[in-house]
């Protein structure tokens, strides 16, 4: 009977119940790592999605020199970051920082953008890494002027991986 | 006369052994999945495929050691011949 082989009726076979238990355990741990690289596997077909489609992002007059403005591109999950840094200049990138994906913001002095998480700091003027462990720049957001409207056209992520 | 029981630490060793075998697979397999995981949101997608895979490999390795213990577990169990 099933219980019988759980719930020993002899103490000596406790340990062979135990060290079964104990291996079942360890055998449903390792599926739930199988889970996870799995689920790894699952997002990293689906995130390889069709081209993005642009997406206005900002009037030229509403932002100010040193002005910066959150938006989401090339899909609501996406958040980026659009910065005036001169009077005809404006950039963008993604917001989440190369490392382990954590939110970048501008420092106060507007000269970089910080990730609070580890401390990785990125060139406004370009993406580039300027200390910490992120180890790419940080994804740009191609911008495109229609009109007095920004566009954001795409995501130059400066990697040849498809 | 009555049979007599076989010794209760049949098997144990290499039940022992089997279990040491598993917990090595699993704490690769957690380091897999961690540098996996760190690949992935570093944004590197290359990765993820043969790192499930060696996952499912050592995944099955363990399951394979597994049964062996539920084979060795019944076999000890089982009542010595009459």
């Amino acid at each position: 009977m099933l219980w019988r082989e759980e719930f020993s009726l002899h103490a000596a076979e406790e340990r062979y119940v135990a060290r079964r238990q104990f291996g079942k355990f360890l055998v449903l741990s390792s599926l739930g790592m199988l889970a996870g690289n799995v689920w790894i596997l699952v997002r990293s077909l689906l995130g390889r999605g069709p081209a993005p489609v642009g997406r206005a992002v900002a009037r030229t007059g509403d932002l100010p020199v040193g002005g910066v403005k959150l938006f989401r591109f090339p899909e609501d999950h996406d958040p980026c970051v659009l910065l005036r840094t001169a009077q005809d200049t404006y950039v963008a990138y993604s917001q989440k920082c190369t490392h382990l994906s954590c939110a970048v913001y501008p420092s106060n002095d507007g000269r970089r953008l910080e990730c609070p998480c580890h401390e990785g700091y990125f060139a406004v003027e370009d993406g580039r890494v300027l200390q910490g462990p992120p180890p790419r720049p940080l994804p740009r957001i191609v911008l495109e002027r229609r009109g007095d409207q920004l566009w954001a056209t795409g995501v130059d992520d400066g990697s040849t991986e498809s | 006369m009555t049979p007599t029981r076989r010794p209760p630490t049949r098997g144990l060793t290499a039940i022992d052994g089997a279990i040491a075998l598993i917990a090595v697979l699993l704490i690769v397999q957690m380091w897999l999945l961690t540098a996996t995981l760190e690949t992935f949101l570093a944004g590197h997608r290359g990765p993820a495929l043969p790192a499930a895979i060696v996952s499912a490999v050592l995944f099955a390795a363990c399951f394979a050691l597994y049964l062996f213990i539920e084979r060795l577990d019944r076999a000890s169990r089982r009542p010595p011949p009459a």
